[in-house]
């Protein structure tokens, strides 16, 4: 296979995002058929991809994703109802496409095979119900033409402003003179034509001389713009109602204007007329008090009103829409993105790190040799490296909702294959994690999402017998919780059966026979090699990842796995993630010379360890700290098991938390927070107990980084080795 | 006395003497509607003496003028004064009432 070029990788790329759309899109749809953006996205994909594929001269594709371009449009147009079927067929249509497109990348020159070929065939069958004229290419789209008619019945005053004035009762009593109005207006120009009425005019007996009941609609003609018209009429504005109807030459000017209008932003459509010159502000505000103020069901467009109050023609409300969609179309395209190329971030993010590290050294230096005036410079420095720190962290932050969403079709294809009613809720796909973390996660996620659609959720006869609603409901859900993210893989299904589980832990011995075991050590014993409780293989299981390479997978990513489930009503798996694999906010401490980072999102508090006051239990290892047993550890004697330690300075209690574990770690010297970037620790120190990483100090020393979790699980192990799991 | 009437025969001839402007409109309108009885065949305003005329009385003309083509009988302006050929023309008002209007010698032209 040749390198691909960069064009149609970009093609690649966006076919990929297309599909996705249509494929959310058509699953939203067979939950609401009605739902008029979801048909539409489905029909841009089908249609920007035609037109791309074009680009390209792939025949194929365009002939094929013209049939269901045209399908979609008559849904569109209301001609054909959308039902499950076609939802079926259009999902098959979207993985037919993305195959062919494939097909092309990689052979760009060779013909569609035969089978997708017939594929192609067999769903324009589907689709439209009839067999397509073999090897027809579609004729260009006739794209509708884009022209209004221009508005005949104001032509006879063919190069005039139109003024309606309607002078309300009262105003010439409140001083105004209509006359002196006009009079002025004079000024600006020549009144062609006065048409004066008097609507509302009783017989003369009736008549009120000094209200008012003069109406005047006056063709003027004058070069200045609509704005000066308008201030003419300041002053009367309470007692009058003016409408200033622009000429057509102006008409054509303003048309002009919206064609060239900066296509950089959306505005909105009473903005883009003021803009030119068309709308006054007042018009506008005017316009929106009233559609605000109108009560009744159904609020009319700003567009519309602005026609039937006749304050301006057609044409020039037409064209404004029309380009705010064009504007709105350009910018979504444009989507505001930027493709990187992610080994530039890589670089930027190492660069990043460095110069956290010169950063503390710098800080080093200018407390070592104490220089005041130095000290200022360099403190504004490390909060600048602390938000480029952050900024660049975040540049790798995408939201999880991505991930998520992709399940809803293993939802929807494996509940279908299994013959359940299942659907999917997401919750929380807002939440942020660096991509590599999301990479990563989507592995185990996916089995864990199976192993709840094949062993969680019932049947839905077993359902209704068990009085539950016949439709079984996953659902997902991330959050942040003290700088972790934590992912939530929940169903309502039958739960986990804890004798099942000890009865084939003790067969496969991984427990003793006599041994106590919490529900949830029992539950956590799903994780571990060889275990399942399944009775039946099926196709969704053997896909070579078993509960124990998820929790392997997820350890991997520094992160954490545990189960918690009530038979008949359940299983939720809830995953613990660091946000990020790259910098963290460490907490420095040290123990017999040797310093150490703890991650201090973990980090609860910090105490005085004084035997006077402590009852500590030296043969257990455990603390009464007000009044709860916790779990500590001797650092200094946990990584130098050879000296021997004594207890002549005093030392300081880290109690840290790893989701619902503590433990104390027992230190010699607190050294508080550190910016800590994380290097990899080589191939052979990989497997090292309890430490995670490690990472260069300022003074170029190396500190080690510590594994929380997995230290927390060796210091509870030691209060009771009776618990420990294996 | 904001009018002085002259009657022949159905004609009456009526001259306006003060401004036509809000402030005096009720008691022109009060002496106009005077006039339009069942009997008046043709109702003439000398307009010569007029020198102020604003939307008021203005209104009241084209009130008048609708009133006439109503009731039947014929009303034809006069002598307009400036003032009022100023308004007549700024609203294009000639034709409308259809009377000559005889420029004065000494028109500015404005």
């Amino acid at each position: 296979m040749s390198e691909i070029n960069p064009a149609l990788e970009t093609f690649a790329q966006e076919v990929d995002e297309l599909l996705t759309a249509m494929e959310d899109a058509l699953l939203v749809l067979e939950a609401m058929p009605d739902d008029a953006d979801c048909i539409n996205s489905i029909f841009r994909a089908m249609h920007t991809i035609k037109g791309s594929s074009g680009l390209f001269g792939f025949d194929d594709v365009v002939a094929f994703t013209h049939e269901a371009e045209t399908v979609l449009d008559r849904v569109r147009n209301g001609e054909r109802a959308i039902d499950a079927e076609l939802i079926a067929v259009l999902l098959a249509c979207k993985d037919h496409t993305a195959q062919i497109i494939q097909h092309f990348l990689i052979n760009e020159d060779e013909p569609l095979p035969e089978a997708l070929q017939q594929q192609s065939q067999a769903l324009i069958t589907q689709l439209t119900g009839q067999a397509a004229v073999a090897g027809g290419m579609p004729s260009t789209q006739q794209e509708k033409a884009d022209h209004f008619e221009v508005d005949v019945n104001t032509s006879d005053s063919s190069d005039n402003w139109v003024i309606s004035l309607a002078f309300k009762q009262n105003s010439l009593r409140n001083g105004m003179d209509p006359l002196s109005f006009i009079r002025y207006l004079q000024t600006l120009g020549k009144i062609i034509e006065v048409i004066i009425t008097m609507p509302t005019i009783p017989r003369i007996e009736d008549m009120e001389p000094e209200d008012c009941y003069l109406n005047f609609k006056i063709a003027f003609n004058s070069s200045v713009d609509k704005k000066t018209i308008e201030d003419v009429f300041e002053f009367a504005e309470d007692d009058c109602d003016i409408h200033i109807l622009p000429p057509h030459s102006r008409q054509e000017h303003y048309l002009q204007l919206l064609e060239n209008m900066q296509e950089d932003q959306v505005k909105r459509l009473g903005e883009m007329l003021i803009e030119i010159g068309a709308l006054t502000e007042k018009e506008v505000t005017h316009t929106l008090n009233e559609q605000r103020d109108d009560e009744s069901a159904e609020t009319k467009p700003l567009g519309e009103m602005l026609l039937e109050k006749n304050i301006l023609q057609q044409p020039v409300i037409e064209q404004a829409l029309k380009k705010q969609e064009s504007v709105k179309q350009k910018i979504n395209k444009e989507s505001n993105y930027i493709r990187v190329d992610a080994a530039k971030l890589g670089y930027l993010i190492n660069l990043v790190g460095e110069l956290v590290i010169s950063g503390a050294a710098m800080r080093l230096m200018v407390d070592k040799h104490g220089l005041s005036d130095v000290d200022d410079v360099a403190s504004t420095m490390s909060h600048l490296v602390e938000d480029i720190r952050d900024t660049a962290l975040q540049l790798r932050m995408v939201q999880i909702g991505e991930t998520f969403t992709r399940f809803q079709r293993v939802v929807h294809d494996v509940s279908k294959e299994l013959g359940k009613q299942i659907q999917l809720q997401i919750t929380g796909g807002e939440s942020e994690l660096d991509k590599t973390v999301v990479e990563k996660i989507n592995d185990p996620l996916t089995h864990l999402v199976r192993n709840s659609l094949d062993h969680g959720i019932e049947t839905p006869a077993e359902r209704m017998r068990a009085g539950k609603p016949e439709k079984g409901t996953i659902q997902l859900n991330a959050y942040h919780d003290s700088g972790r993210i934590v992912i939530q893989i929940s169903d309502d299904g039958k739960g986990l059966d804890s004798e099942k589980i000890v009865a084939k832990a003790i067969a496969k011995g991984l427990v003793k026979a006599d041994q106590v075991l919490s529900q949830s050590e029992i539950y956590n014993l799903i994780f571990e090699p060889g275990l399942s409780t399944k009775e039946e293989a099926s196709n969704l299981s053997g896909r070579g990842v078993g509960m124990d390479v998820v929790r392997r997978n997820i350890e991997a990513l520094r992160g954490s796995v545990s189960v918690d489930s009530e038979l008949g009503q359940g299983t939720t798996v809830t995953i613990h993630l660091p946000l990020t694999l790259a910098i963290i906010d460490g907490f420095m401490v040290e123990a017999q010379k040797e310093r150490y980072i703890i991650p201090l999102s973990m980090v609860e508090e910090c105490v005085e360890m004084s035997s006077d006051e402590w009852q500590i239990d030296e043969v257990q290892h455990y603390v009464n700290l007000r009044g709860q047993v916790l779990p500590y550890l001797r650092l200094g004697d946990f990584f130098h098991n050879n000296k021997k330690h004594t207890h002549t300075q005093r030392e300081s209690l880290v109690v840290v938390r790893f989701g619902e574990a503590k433990a104390g770690f027992v230190v010699d010297e607190l050294h508080g927070e550190n910016q800590t970037v994380i290097k990899p620790l080589g191939k052979l120190f990989e497997n090292l107990n309890g430490i995670g990483g490690a990472t260069v100090l300022g003074s170029g020393d190396v500190a080690l980084i510590l594994d929380v979790q997995g230290l927390i699980q060796h210091a509870k192990k030691r209060v009771n080795p009776a618990l420990a799991l294996s | 006395m904001t009018a002085k009437a002259k009657k022949n025969d159905g004609v009456v001839c009526l001259s306006i003497m003060d401004d036509m402007t809000i402030y005096n409109a009720h008691s022109l309108k009060e002496t106009l509607l005077g006039y339009c009885v069942p009997g008046t065949q043709e109702l003439q305003l000398d307009l010569s003496a007029v020198a102020e005329i604003d939307s008021a009385g203005l209104q009241l003309l084209l009130s008048l003028k609708a009133e006439a083509q109503k009731c039947g009988f014929t009303l034809r302006l006069l002598r307009h004064s400036e003032a009022v050929i100023e308004v007549f023309e700024l609203l294009k008002l000639g034709t409308y009432f259809g009377d000559p209007i005889v420029f004065p010698a000494n028109w500015k032209k404005s």
